[in-house]
C-alpha cells in the first residue's frame, strides 16, 4: 500500500475521467521496473504484478486477490472470470488502463434502459477498496495476460515491514 | 459482450407507477373481464374472487395463495392428478416470458383464474387471466433508482408477492412496500421501509397475517441492523418494528422470552457485542417467515453478522443466526434460539422453518424443522422452542462434530466447533482451508417440501466446501462491510449439488440425486407422490417421492434458481417454475470453481455453468397431456 502520493494519483485520474475517450488507452508493458514497499511498478508508473519462475507472486499482487473478493468478486465473480450479469475484469483489463481504471472504480459506471439495467457502485468513497486499488489492479493485471492462473496464489512474498500498519491506519480502524 | 441485449416486449413506464396494457373493460362473459366470476360452464376450479378473504383463498387447494402455499412453509400440495403413474407424460402446456433477465427466484400466486407474479428489478408484477390464455389483466412496473442494484449482494432477485384482503404486497428492492389492489393494480398504499443508501434492501416474500403484513429486510454484507416488521394491511403504517440486536426495547424481547426453556434476562443481546457494533450488527431477515395460528407464533431466522472478519466483532453477536418465535400482533419474542453463535462462516439462519407435527419417540409432537446454512437439520418443539434433535443433513459438514444436546451442559445447544475450520480462531490473515460448508451453506433460501405422509424432507442442497481467509475492513453506510476472501469448491465426490429425502428427526436419508451444479431451485412435494425441483442447468425434473426416481425432465431456458409451484385450474393440474439463472449460484459458478487444492500444474477446475446456460426470464409451466 502505497502512501500520500495515492491520493494525488486518484484525484488526477478522477480529473481526468471526464475527458478519457471511451476507447481507452491499452495498459503498456507490465514488466515490473521498480518497487516501494513490495509494491512493484511498470516503467510508466502504473501498479503491476511481478512472478518469479516458480510462480512466488508478489505481495501487492497477493493482497490484491484477497482485496478483489471483499467487494469485487460479489458481482465479478471468481478470478476476475465474470458472472451470470457484470463483465469479466481479466479480460477488461487488456483493454483499459490504470487510470480508466481508477475513473471507473470510482466513479462507477451505469447502463441502464430498457434492455437491461447493468450499475457498477461508485467505490471512490469506499477505503476498503481505494486503499488496495493499486494492488487490486495489479492483480487483475496479471489475471489479463495470463500470468496468473485462477484460484488462490499458492505462494507469495511475506508481507513487508509496515505494510500492516499503514492498511489500518489507511482504513481508519483500530489494530 | 456477455448480455443479450433484449427489448422488454412491454415499454417501462417512466414516471408513473402502474401501466395498465389495456383498460380493465367491464364486458361480463368469458373475455375482457377484470374480475373473475362463475361464467356460464361451470369450471371445475377455484371461481374465488380476488377479493376473499386469504384464510379461504389459501385453504383451496387449487389455490397457491401464499407464497409458500401455506403458514407452515410444508410447499405440500394435495393436487394428485398429476402422480408417479402419469408424471411421465408431463408436457409443456404454456410459457410466459417475464421480460427481465437476472435472477428469477421465487414463485408465482394463482388464486382463483388469476396468476400473479414479479420480475427481478425492476420488480414488475404481473396478473395473468387464466381464463383467456394468460392475458395480462394488468402489470406494474414500479420506478425504482438503479443505484438500489449494485448495493444487492446475490443478485437483483426477489422471492414473490403476497396476497390478502383483496391487495397484491410487493416488496420491492428498495425497500418501498407496495400495495395494489389485486383486480386492478392501482396502488393502494405505499411504505418505505429503509434506504439502499445505508445498504439496506428488499428480496424476501411478504406473509400476511390477519390484518398484519410481515416484512424482513437485506442486508447483512452492508451492516444493515437487521428487523422484521408488521404493516397494517389496510395503509401500511408500521405497527411492530422488532430488531434482530440491540437494546431489549428494540429487539422486543420481555422477561418471559426463553431460548432452549430458560429466560434469556435482560440486555441479552446487546452484551454479546463489543461496544455498540450491535448498530452495525447485520443479522437480516430476508429468508422466509410461517406461522402457527393455533399458537398464534411466527417463525423467522435472522442471518449473519456484519463484517465477515469475525475478529472484528467479538461476543456471540446475538440475535444473529437465531430462530425466532415472535406474537405477530405486538412483535414480542416467546423463544428464540441462536444456532451459530459468533459466526465464523457466512452460515446465515435465514432459511424457511417448516412447521410439522412430527412421530417423536411414540408421540406426535409439534415441531418445527429447519435445514440450516451450516449444515444442520433442527428440530424443535415450536410451541416453546425445546432442542429435539439436530442432525447434519450432509455426511461432508465438517467445521462441527455436532450439536451440544446435553441438558445439563454448559455448551447446551452450542455447535461443537472444530478450531481447524473456524476462520479468526489463529488469527486474520490466515487461510482456514477445506471448511465444509462453504458460506453459501449445506442449503440456502431455496425451500425444502414436507410430506405428512411421508413424513420426509425433501431438500435441495448444496454439497460445496471453502477456503476462508479474514482480514480487517471499514465501515462505511452504503458500503459492503465483508472482510473476508473465499475459495469456493466441490466437496468430497466433485460435485455440487446434492438433492435428498431426509428424515431430520432421526437423521437418516432415504434417497439422494447428485448433481454436477448446486440444486438452488426450491422442491414442491404433493399428493401424487411426486416431487418436483429445478436445476441450474435448467431442468425441471419429476421425482418420485418414495424412491427418488427421475420420471421427467425437460430443459427450460436458463437455470432455475425459483421455487417449483402447482395450482388446477379449469380441472386440469398444472405444475410451474420461473427460469433465469443467477442469485448468488450465478456469481459463484458461472466461470466454474478451481479446486486450490490441487497443486501446481493441475489442470482446469470444475465445469462453469457459464458451458451449460445464460441469462433468461421465464416461466413455464406443465401439465398432462388432453383436455
Amino acid at each position: 500500500m502505497k502512501g500520500d502520493w495515492r491520493v494525488v494519483f486518484v484525484a488526477l485520474a478522477l480529473s481526468m475521467a471526464g475527458s478519457i475517450a471511451s476507447f481507452a488507452d491499452a495498459p503498456g508493458d507490465p514488466q515490473p521496473v521498480n518497487q516501494t514497499g513490495g509494491l512493484w511498478t511498470a516503467k510508466d508508473g502504473s501498479p503491476t504484478y511481478r512472478i518469479s519462475k516458480d510462480g512466488t507472486v508478489d505481495w501487492g499482487t497477493f493482497i490484491g486477490f484477497l482485496r478483489y473478493n471483499d467487494t469485487c468478486m460479489r458481482c465479478h465473480g471468481p478470478d476476475g472470470d465474470g458472472s451470470s450479469y457484470a463483465p469479466a475484469l481479466a479480460k477488461s483489463l487488456k483493454a483499459i488502463d490504470y487510470s480508466q481504471f481508477i475513473a471507473d472504480v470510482a466513479a462507477g459506471i451505469k447502463s441502464v434502459n430498457t434492455a437491461q439495467q447493468l450499475v457498477m457502485p461508485a467505490l471512490g468513497d469506499d477505503k476498503n477498496v481505494m486503499c488496495f486499488i493499486s494492488e487490486i489492479y495489479s492483480y487483475l493485471r496479471a489475471r489479463s495476460t495470463d500470468a496468473l492462473g485462477r484460484g488462490r496464489p499458492e505462494k507469495h512474498d511475506p508481507s513487508p515491514a509496515g505494510f500492516d500498519d499503514a492498511s489500518y491506519k489507511c482504513l481508519g480502524i483500530p489494530q | 459482450m456477455r448480455y443479450a441485449a433484449r427489448w422488454i416486449g412491454v415499454a417501462l413506464c417512466a414516471f408513473a407507477g402502474a401501466t395498465l396494457i389495456a383498460p380493465p373493460t367491464v364486458a361480463q362473459g368469458t373475455s375482457g373481464t377484470a374480475t373473475p366470476q362463475k361464467s356460464s360452464t361451470q369450471k371445475t376450479g377455484s371461481t374465488a374472487s380476488p377479493s376473499e378473504s386469504l384464510t379461504a383463498a389459501a385453504a383451496n387447494p387449487n389455490n397457491w395463495a401464499i407464497p409458500t402455499l401455506d403458514y407452515a412453509n410444508t410447499r405440500y400440495s394435495h393436487l394428485n392428478q398429476i402422480n408417479s403413474s402419469n408424471a411421465s407424460r408431463l408436457q409443456v402446456a404454456w410459457t410466459f416470458s417475464t421480460g427481465v433477465l437476472r435472477g428469477h427466484e421465487g414463485q408465482p400466486l394463482v388464486i382463483g383464474n388469476v396468476m400473479y407474479l414479479v420480475t427481478p428489478f425492476p420488480n414488475n408484477v404481473f396478473a395473468l387471466d387464466l381464463n383467456n390464455n394468460e392475458r395480462i389483466l394488468w402489470q406494474y412496473t414500479p420506478t425504482q433508482n438503479p443505484d438500489v442494484i449494485p448495493v444487492m449482494c446475490c443478485d437483483t432477485v426477489n422471492r414473490g408477492v403476497a396476497y390478502g384482503d383483496g391487495k397484491i404486497i410487493l416488496h420491492q428492492a428498495d425497500n418501498t412496500v407496495v400495495a395494489l389492489d389485486a383486480q386492478t393494480g392501482k396502488e393502494a398504499w405505499k411504505t418505505a421501509l429503509a434506504s439502499y443508501k445505508e445498504g439496506a434492501t428488499g428480496t424476501e416474500a411478504p406473509l400476511v397475517i390477519g390484518n398484519k403484513v410481515i416484512v424482513g429486510v437485506s442486508g447483512g454484507e452492508y451492516g444493515v441492523q437487521g428487523f422484521l416488521a408488521a404493516l397494517d394491511i389496510n395503509d401500511g403504517k408500521v405497527l411492530w418494528k422488532a430488531f434482530s440486536e440491540g437494546p431489549d426495547d428494540q429487539i422486543l424481547f420481555d422477561a418471559n422470552t426463553t431460548s432452549l426453556g430458560k429466560p434469556v434476562g435482560a440486555d441479552s443481546s446487546v452484551k454479546t457485542w463489543k461496544g455498540d457494533q450491535w448498530k452495525i450488527g447485520g443479522g437480516d431477515t430476508w429468508g422466509w417467515y410461517s406461522y402457527d395460528p393455533k399458537l398464534n407464533l411466527l417463525y423467522y431466522g435472522s442471518g449473519n453478522p456484519s463484517t465477515w472478519n469475525p475478529n472484528q466483532r467479538p461476543g456471540d453477536n446475538k440475535w444473529s443466526m437465531t430462530i425466532f418465535a415472535r406474537n405477530p400482533d405486538t412483535g414480542v419474542a416467546k423463544w428464540v434460539y441462536q444456532m451459530t453463535p459468533h459466526d465464523q462462516w457466512d452460515y446465515d439462519g435465514v432459511n424457511e422453518m417448516i412447521l410439522a407435527d412430527l412421530p417423536v419417540n411414540g408421540q406426535t409432537v409439534p415441531t418445527l424443522v429447519h435445514f440450516d446454512r451450516n449444515g444442520f437439520a433442527y428440530v424443535l418443539n415450536r410451541a416453546n422452542g425445546e432442542l429435539i434433535a439436530a442432525h447434519k443433513f450432509d455426511p461432508a459438514v465438517n467445521w462441527a462434530s455436532g450439536i451440544d444436546m446435553n441438558k445439563s451442559s454448559p455448551n447446551y445447544g452450542r455447535p461443537e466447533v472444530d478450531d481447524k475450520y473456524a476462520p479468526g480462531s489463529r488469527g486474520v490473515n490466515v487461510n482456514y482451508t477445506g471448511i465444509c460448508p462453504a458460506a453459501l451453506g449445506s442449503k440456502d433460501e431455496q425451500p425444502a417440501a414436507y410430506d405428512p405422509v411421508t413424513h420426509l424432507f425433501y431438500v435441495p442442497t448444496n454439497h460445496v466446501c471453502m477456503d476462508y481467509e479474514p482480514y480487517p475492513v471499514a465501515y462505511s453506510a452504503g458500503q459492503p462491510y465483508v472482510g473476508a476472501t473465499l475459495s469456493m469448491f466441490p466437496g468430497p465426490g466433485g460435485y455440487m449439488g446434492r438433492f435428498i429425502a431426509m428424515d431430520p428427526v432421526t437423521g437418516k436419508t432415504t434417497w439422494e440425486i447428485n448433481d454436477q451444479f448446486s440444486d438452488w431451485g426450491g422442491a414442491l412435494a404433493t399428493a401424487g407422490n411426486v416431487v418436483f425441483y429445478g436445476t441450474l442447468k435448467g431442468y425441471l425434473r419429476a421425482v418420485d417421492a418414495k424412491t427418488g426416481k427421475v420420471l421427467y425432465e425437460f430443459k427450460t431456458p436458463s437455470g432455475i434458481i425459483g421455487n417449483v409451484m402447482t395450482y388446477m385450474h379449469d380441472g386440469k393440474q398444472y405444475v410451474a417454475v420461473l427460469s433465469g439463472v443467477g442469485g448468488w449460484a450465478g456469481i459463484g459458478l458461472a466461470a466454474g470453481l478451481t479446486d486450490p487444492h490441487a497443486g501446481l500444474g493441475a489442470v482446469g477446475g470444475y465445469a462453469a455453468l457459464k458451458n451449460y446456460t445464460t441469462l433468461g426470464g421465464q416461466l413455464t409451466v406443465f401439465a398432462l397431456p388432453g383436455s
